[in-house]
């Protein structure tokens, strides 16, 4: 077991390093600093100096992989891809536009973005996971049609309706929560209930059609119809062996966006005016702030790859079957 | 008579191009008995040719919206002809007094006057401050404004009585066409699509034909008279661009697809089919493309691509031509972003395809390895592409509105969905609430996706072998 996560450890080295280059190559190969130079100053009436002096407060007038200029070590680490790219492994982000430090903002905003993420994620899983397993229980029925086709309707609906819609009705119409803001500590609860509650409809659809077909999947099994045979009730055979086994799959399959809660949701923070991450990475997109969204895909990739690893360790912890060798 | 320059853009040959691999496929299908088979059975599903019948009706306003001019403009007589910058369609032409005739700001549907205060000077009473008039909205009543009810009601039963019309002689040619066909069951032709028996469910076509005539010709009628769907902060026609918003949206919907289907095919195959090396490059290739979530991809990519275009205005002659880019560019990050699904699921049947006896055979005949990618994978993972593409479509549509709203989507000056959302969202708050720009964009949006959702469904009900 040990060996096996050390592996796929080792196996998300490469993949890291690629991800790295890819993000290198986009900001950095496909313009130049001086068109991003251009970009941030405005396009017209800008001098060349100008040019040089952005990029050098901001370590970009380095040349990309080698620097002849200097010697031994530093002609390597003296350059764009080094200070910009290589450093992110260590953690080292760099500074955003306004000049403060990337991963410091990043730690003191995770907090707000996790404090919507992991309850809307908790709570949506339940209400799919007994949603659909209510729709299989009743199969066939007109209850499970008309269950399907809300689910189908819902999926066909833009998220940004259901938080333009929620935030009108709940905020501005009732006025029952504050439509937008933040705040610490046990008062946040207030902010926390509409983004939240909005998150979980709108997943409702799209999961529960797929936990239903998991659900119907094992009740076509043998082991079902030898449950029932012995003259098990439906109920039980339901609760104790249908709901069991299909939780593996579902369960597996939502392993891998955990470490993705920490991201946040770049649409409810925008529009709730949570202070996460979501919020950080579309400011920082509005005001064409390289470095952060530089930084946002790296971390993005770094806590998908976790949550992959996560997945195949689950799998071997919830099903004995399977073995990795 | 004005002259006029035929304008092709890019995503125009492309959308072409589309409708010509769509009628090859046809020949295609109808040479091969099993794809005719399964293209039958969707024939046969009522919930899937009911949605056929809404889509094609999105994708004639979305084709009318690919064929693009330039109007000539009054020149001297001996001068060379100039031509307008404005690039217009075959729709706008089509749409004319939608698109001209433009109020000074917002306005309720049916509305009569503006929607704000405004202080106008009348004759003989001074400065007083009222809702002003609209220009267009309702002119034709003249003083009589308290009648729009009335009238609009009495031009849209005009409008149902022609679209029922309409319907019967549709409807008789479908019984006809029902009545030639060589069905199990004997009887004329409207009979057999009555009882439902027709082979194919021509009750569902006809009954969807009906619902969208009686409402579209209407609304066609009203739209003449009254805007039908409010105006928006500008005073444009909020039906005009949900109309525009069409083609757009199916832009993003199809090109994206035909854009990354060649390079999901072909790797998919090849990684399954040679293994080894190949595999794990592609397999490499494609994790770390799928490890950047997809959204920050997209944003870096536009934001590079923005840098591109906005540092090179020599490229676009016409700001047509360089939203049209940018919309294509989008489409190309989004297939780049979304191949790797499909290649993961084509890899995985061709390593179980080139293990049967079949390949085995191929193979110890010495047919070489590309002719049984093209005659034996390929024509059996085709239901895995088919489904694969009108799955798509709906999500991607969706996307659209997302990515626009954030600020990583379409040219802000191509109307489409997440354009027309995100430039009402603040309108709710306004006293009174402007909600009809939103609600027309939501709606169209909704139809649009939940017919390519059921559409959709019916195709994987057809084609999934597990299924059947």
């Amino acid at each position: 077991m040990l060996a096996y996560i050390v592996r796929r450890l080792l196996y998300a080295i490469p993949i890291l390093i690629g991800v790295n280059l890819i993000t290198f190559a986009l900001f950095f190969v496909v313009n130049t600093p001086d068109d991003m130079a251009r970009m941030q100053l405005g396009v017209k009436r800008v001098t060349p100096e100008a040019i040089e002096k952005w990029k050098a407060e901001r370590g970009y007038d380095k040349p990309l992989f080698v620097n002849p200029a200097v010697s031994g070590l530093s002609t390597v680490t003296d350059t764009i891809f080094f200070q910009k790219s290589a450093r992110m492994f260590a953690g080292d982000f760099g500074r955003a536009e306004d000049g403060r430090d990337i991963a410091r903002e990043i730690g003191l905003r995770m907090g707000p973005s996790l404090a919507i993420a992991l309850p809307t994620f908790l709570l949506g899983l339940f209400v799919t996971v007994t949603f659909a397993l209510t729709l299989a229980f009743f199969r066939a029925t007109a209850f499970d049609f008309w269950g399907v086709v809300l689910c189908v309707a819902m999926m066909s609906i833009s998220g940004l309706f259901y938080i333009i819609g929620g935030q009108f009705l709940i905020a501005k119409m009732f006025r029952l929560v504050p439509i937008s803001g933040f705040g610490d500590g046990l008062d946040a609860w207030r902010f926390l209930v509409l983004p939240v509650a909005i998150g979980v409809i709108s997943g409702v659809g799209a999961s529960t059609r797929w936990y239903r077909t998991i659900f119907l999947e094992e009740v076509g099994k043998d082991y079902v119809r030898t449950a029932r045979a012995k003259g098990l009730p439906e109920t039980l055979v339901f609760f104790r062996h249908v709901l069991k086994n299909a939780l593996i799959p579902i369960l597996t399959g939502v392993v891998v966006v955990i470490p993705l809660l920490f991201m946040g949701s770049l649409l409810t923070e925008s529009f709730f005016g949570i202070p996460g991450l979501g919020s950080y990475t579309i400011d920082a997109i509005n005001a064409q702030d390289f470095s952060v969204v530089r930084s946002m895909v790296f971390i993005g990739s770094v806590l998908y790859i976790v949550g992959l690893i996560l997945t195949d360790i689950s799998y071997t912890v919830v099903d004995p079957r399977i073995r990795f060798e | 008579m004005t002259g006029f320059q035929v304008v092709v853009l890019w995503s125009d040959i492309l959308v072409w191009l589309l409708v010509a691999s769509g009628i090859g496929l046809g020949v295609l299908v109808a040479r091969s008995p099993p794809l005719l088979a399964a293209w039958r059975r969707v024939g046969a599903s009522r919930t899937g040719m009911a949605s056929a019948t809404v889509l094609f009706a999105f994708i004639a306003v979305g084709l009318l919206d690919s064929l693009h001019y330039r109007v000539a403009l009054d020149g001297k007589p001996g001068q060379k002809v100039q031509y307008g910058v404005e690039v217009l369609s075959v729709l706008d032409a089509l749409a004319a007094p939608l698109r001209t005739r433009n109020e000074k700001t917002y306005s309720e549907p049916f509305a009569t006057r503006l929607y704000a205060k405004e202080t106008m000077d009348v004759p003989g009473a001074g400065a007083v401050r009222d809702y002003p008039r609209l220009k267009h909205g309702g002119k034709h009543l003249g003083e009589r404004e308290d009648e729009v009810a009335a009238d609009a009601g009495f031009t849209a039963l005009r409008g149902a009585a022609l679209a029922f019309a309409v319907w019967l002689g549709l409807a008789g040619i479908a019984a006809a066409l029902a009545g030639g066909g060589t069905a199990a069951v004997d009887g004329p032709g409207w009979q057999r699509i009555w009882r439902g028996d027709a082979g194919f469910a021509w009750d569902a076509v006809l009954l969807t034909l009906l619902l969208m005539l009686l409402i579209a010709v209407p609304l066609f009628w009203l739209s003449g008279q009254y805007h039908v769907f409010g105006t928006d902060k500008v005073g444009q026609d909020v039906l005009y661009q949900v109309l525009k918003s069409v083609r757009t949206a199916l832009i993003i919907g199809l090109v994206t697809t035909l854009v990354m289907l060649p390079v999901a095919v072909l790797l998919g195959i090849v990684a399954g089919y040679f293994r080894g090396w190949v595999d794990d490059v592609i397999q490499y290739l494609y994790t770390v493309l799928n490890s950047i979530p997809g959204v920050l991809l997209i944003a870096a990519a536009v934001l590079m691509m923005q840098v591109v275009i906005d540092t090179h205005p020599q490229w676009f002659s016409t700001a047509a031509e360089r939203a049209d880019l940018r919309l294509l560019a989008l489409c190309l990050i989004l297939g780049v972003t979304s191949w790797t699904g499909l290649c993961r699921l084509l890899r995985g049947e061709t390593l179980k395809l080139r293990e049967l006896e079949y390949i085995q055979a191929a193979q110890a005949f010495g047919v070489s390895s590309w002719r049984i990618i093209l005659r034996h994978i390929l024509p059996n993972v085709m239901h895995i592409v088919i489904i694969a593409l009108v799955m798509d479509f709906s999500g991607l549509v969706l996307a659209e509105a997302v990515l626009s709203y954030v600020g990583i989507g379409v040219d802000p000056t191509m109307t489409s969905f997440g354009t027309m959302i995100n430039n009402a969202r603040m309108e709710l708050g306004r006293e009174p609430v402007v909600w009809w720009s939103l609600a027309a964009a939501f709606s169209a949006m909704f139809i649009l996706v939940l017919a390519a959702n059921l559409f959709a469904d019916a195709v994987r009900d057809a084609f999934d072998p597990r299924a059947a």
